[in-house]
């Protein structure tokens, strides 16, 4: 028995108007005026596919993940680093124990769910626990389809050898060396083949394969199935596919188009992990994702599905969302635009690694101290005791600040310094159960904070080291 | 029980380059300026300095590092000197130490100087640069005016003063400097502005406009000291003293710990207590003749006279618009047009203030002089308000 124990998700706040992207680039490819309609979900200057990847594990572990935890795999076909285990970058923020199997999903569009089917079946064969995460932000080319048609996203569930909140029945893969795009090594972006061609012979042929074996591996018939999850950007594919296989048409599931866009790899398990938040005892749930071939699995939700549920979800992050009508922004945040980013932004920002390492769990974890002789919380942890009145000595055990409730103590909009996305909000939050920074705020509309203002704190890009190709993380400050 | 500073150490001669954008000169010229003056008002040669101290902050858009652009700059003869540096305090740093070391008796005359040359980054404000390779890892992405404009943000909200309220104080904090910078000749900004200006200016970082901000200019002023007998030895009559130095410095509290509200300075609080208490001052407000505030951005100021006990916590916004501080008002401040005006070439601000106000008790001050002076303070911050140093130095005359 394998199920699936706990779920959550992450979609990032700012949403695109895919009218703003389509009225700019209108007078070059008229014909993307057919994909004006809603909006995709876009990732701020300071998110990727790795902050992303702990958003989600967090509203899906909650504050104190379970200590079981034995691996970590995190899919995706935009991993911020080509060698440097970016499932290992996950774990540290994640302050999990360093016994733990991690690796790294990738190579294809259906990364989110092969890689699911591998976890799924390591969990079966140890019978220990996996935290399984997919998240993805594709680059598209400014003005084309994929452009408008893509989105950002996450999803993160606990893998367990129970049924948990929803029991994992049965998966069928096939593999099939179909080339609809692909990009090569070093390559910034995809090339892709005709649509018509990907919908026909692709989508039309091979799921149905990859669904036949997998009914055939189980009791359940297609037209048992309450819930069908299969990704993909064409208007009417899945319905066709449906209908053929015998699956109810009512089972096909919302693919989130029309509020935040296909988030690549891990757009399956995205619509998963929503599709969870609702499901009933007994429900089933068919999960396909198309790319060089074809995986299915087949979920069914027991009688704990209502007792677990995440943060916010995906839902939840879908509610909480601010509209982005600046085109130029977009093209900005993507690196799609040479602009002119003035002196001060020409600042070495070379990361020593000697330094990072020693300080990872403080950078990465946001770990900081509590004094074993007064209590004091503080950050970062130091030899010794910030309270005036106690000055102990090597007296700090661990203590782990993200998940702590804070408070604005002061502020500034900074039009001055340089950052991707002026003016620069900081200031010292001050945690409620005592510990402050001078933090650096993010996702913040200017005008709309004060002293006092409830925050929370988000693992996002500190600066990029544009030279030598690396990314600082760091957490910042969020209105909560 | 120390004796503290007061009386030991008389000034002997001092000397301040004009401040601006110096697109004619090199740090070594700057220092030239400022010591030529500074040396011919000692009337000594300067064969006769012992030790020296060069105070200079950002090195690396400056002279670089080490005592040696001082010595090379004056072709010293192979004397001790040393290069101090502690953010804007930096200047007084050097004083400290040219002070200390006669009032210790290891030597007899010693120098003090200060000099930044900032105008060489290609931009304006203060140069960009790395803060240490852990800092620059989870320090907040700050620039000096975003750092002091945060102390607003808490004064507001501890003092419930409106915005609106905050940011007409801080403007007449800026008005008022910039209608003394228009009498000093050495002064970098000497245009006076209105209200409307002030307010009007474009925003730096929330609350603060290009108004609530200080000149960043390029400079250097320098100090020779030696004890009031020598002075005297040397025909110098109504010496200035020194009658109190004081540092204090952040030990992370206010960064780390709950007690700080985020408006005020603790390092300053402590050390102008211990500076009245150094130079015996019993009742600041009525003693105090003129304040050389460290007025990097109005708010500054502003929240400098509460924590120099010049005005109570909480009412500094009103003294202020009521002129409490104007050229006319009850107490004098930036007489010479302060950081605001006079500019802020880091490494000699300390020095520059130190300069008026000798000038000033030795009634030299010319059109800005004010009436009969007894004791002249001057207070530097430097760092960011959670993380700071602050030096406070009172002058007054030598009235042994």
């Amino acid at each position: 028995m394998v199920g699936i124990l706990a779920y959550g998700g992450y979609v990032p706040r700012l949403r695109l108007k895919r009218a703003a992207a389509v009225a700019a680039n209108a007078w070059f490819a008229p014909g993307l005026k057919s994909y004006a309609q809603g909006e995709r979900s876009i990732c701020n200057w300071d998110e990727d596919t790795l902050t992303m990847a702990v958003a989600a594990a967090r509203d899906c572990l909650g504050p104190t993940p379970p200590k079981s935890l034995a691996a970590l795999y995190l899919a995706s076909t935009t991993h911020p680093f080509a060698d440097r285990q970016n499932a290992a970058v996950v774990a540290t923020a994640l302050n999990l124990p360093a016994d733990l199997a991690t690796s790294d999903v990738s190579g294809t569009q259906r990364a989110g769910t092969s890689g699911l089917i591998t976890a799924l079946n390591v969990v079966r064969g140890t019978g220990n626990p996996a935290l399984y995460i997919a998240a993805d932000n594709r680059r598209t080319k400014s003005g084309s389809a994929g452009e408008l048609l893509y989105g950002a996203g996450a999803a993160a569930l606990v893998l367990g050898p129970d049924d948990g909140t929803a029991e994992f029945v049965a998966s069928h893969q096939i593999a099939v060396d179909f080339v609809d795009h692909y990009r090569a090594e070093g390559e910034e972006f995809d090339y892709g083949w005709e649509e018509r061609w990907i919908r026909d012979e692709g989508f039309a042929r091979l799921v149905p394969q990859a669904l036949t074996g997998l009914f055939a591996k189980t009791d359940i018939k297609p037209n048992e199935i309450d819930y069908f999850v299969l990704p993909c950007v064409f208007r009417g594919v899945v319905q066709g596919i449906v209908k053929r296989i015998g699956i109810r048409e009512a089972a096909v599931s919302d693919n989130l188009h029309t509020v935040m866009g296909e988030a690549g790899a891990a757009h399956a398990v995205v619509m998963l992990a929503r599709l969870l938040e609702t499901a009933k005892p007994g429900q089933t749930i068919l999960v396909a994702s198309f790319g060089q071939g074809c995986d299915a699995l087949l979920f069914r939700a027991t009688d704990r599905i209502a007792m677990t549920r995440p943060s916010r979800g995906i839902s939840g992050f879908l509610a909480r969302r601010k509209e982005e009508t600046n085109y130029q922004k977009f093209l900005a945040f993507n690196d799609l635009v040479v602009r002119d980013l003035g002196m001060r932004s020409e600042v070495d920002k070379q990361t020593a690694m000697t330094t990072l390492y020693r300080n990872k769990e403080m950078i990465l974890g946001f770990v900081g101290g509590k004094c074993r002789v007064c209590g004091t919380l503080q950050y970062p942890k130091s030899n010794i005791c910030v309270n005036p009145n106690c000055g102990a000595v090597h007296s700090q055990d661990n203590h782990p600040f993200a998940d702590t409730p804070a408070e604005i103590l002061t502020w500034t909009a900074d039009n001055l310094t340089f950052t991707a996305d002026p003016p620069a909000h900081y200031g010292i939050v001050q945690f409620a159960a005592g510990g402050r920074f001078l933090a650096d705020f993010t996702d913040v509309d200017p005008g709309t904070i004060d002293v006092g203002q409830p925050m929370r704190m988000t693992f996002r890009i500190k600066d990029r080291d544009r030279q030598r190709g690396f990314v600082r993380y760091f957490w910042k400050a969020a209105p909560g | 029980m120390a004796q503290g500073i007061r009386d030991k150490v008389a000034i002997l001669g001092m000397g301040c380059s004009k401040f601006g954008e110096r697109w004619d000169a090199d740090a070594d010229d700057l220092i030239v300026e400022a010591f030529t003056e500074c040396v011919k008002d000692a009337g000594i040669d300067k064969s006769r300095i012992e030790a020296a101290w060069l105070a200079t902050a950002i090195e690396e858009v400056s002279v670089g590092k080490s005592g040696i652009p001082l010595a090379q700059a004056l072709r010293l003869p192979y004397i001790p000197v040393t290069r101090v540096e502690n953010f804007c305090a930096s200047g007084t740093e050097a004083f400290r130490g040219a002070v200390y070391a006669v009032a210790s008796g290891a030597v007899d005359i010693a120098l003090a100087a200060g000099v930044e040359k900032l105008k060489d980054t290609g931009y304006g404000g203060l140069p960009q640069r790395s803060r240490g390779s852990l800092n620059d890892m989870y320090w907040a992405n700050l620039s000096a005016p975003g750092s002091f404009a945060q102390l607003a943000s808490a004064y507001r909200a501890k003092h419930r003063v409106s915005r609106e309220d905050l940011k007409r104080a801080m403007a007449r904090v800026s008005i008022k400097s910039h209608a003394n910078g228009v009498k000093n000749p050495k002064a970098h900004l000497r245009k006076a502005i209105t209200e409307e200006d002030a307010l009007k200016a474009p925003m730096v970082a929330e609350p603060l406009g290009l108004f609530d901000c200080c000149g960043v200019s390029d400079g250097a002023a320098c100090a020779i000291v030696t004890r009031p007998e020598i002075a005297r030895e040397l025909g110098k009559s109504d010496l200035v003293s020194v009658k109190a130095l004081q540092l204090s410095v952040s030990n992370g509290a206010e960064a780390g710990y709950n007690n700080w509200d985020g408006s005020h300075f603790v390092t300053a609080r402590i050390a102008s207590r211990k500076a009245y208490e150094e130079a015996g001052i019993g009742n600041p407000r009525d003693e105090i003749s003129m304040v050389e505030a460290h007025d990097c951005f109005s708010i500054t100021e502003l929240v400098a006279m509460e924590d120099l006990r010049l005005s109570n916590e909480g009412e500094g916004w009103r003294d202020v618009l009521d002129g409490a501080f104007d050229a006319d008002g009850r107490l004098p401040v930036q007489i010479d047009g302060g950081l605001k005006c006079f500019g802020h070439p880091i490494g000699a601000s300390g020095l520059r203030m130190l300069y008026e106000m000798y000038l000033q008790l030795q009634g030299r001050a010319g059109e800005r002089q004010i009436k009969n002076p007894r004791f002249g303070m001057t207070h530097n911050l430097g760092g960011f308000p959670h993380q700071n140093v602050c030096s406070v130095g009172i002058l007054g005359r030598f009235e042994h």
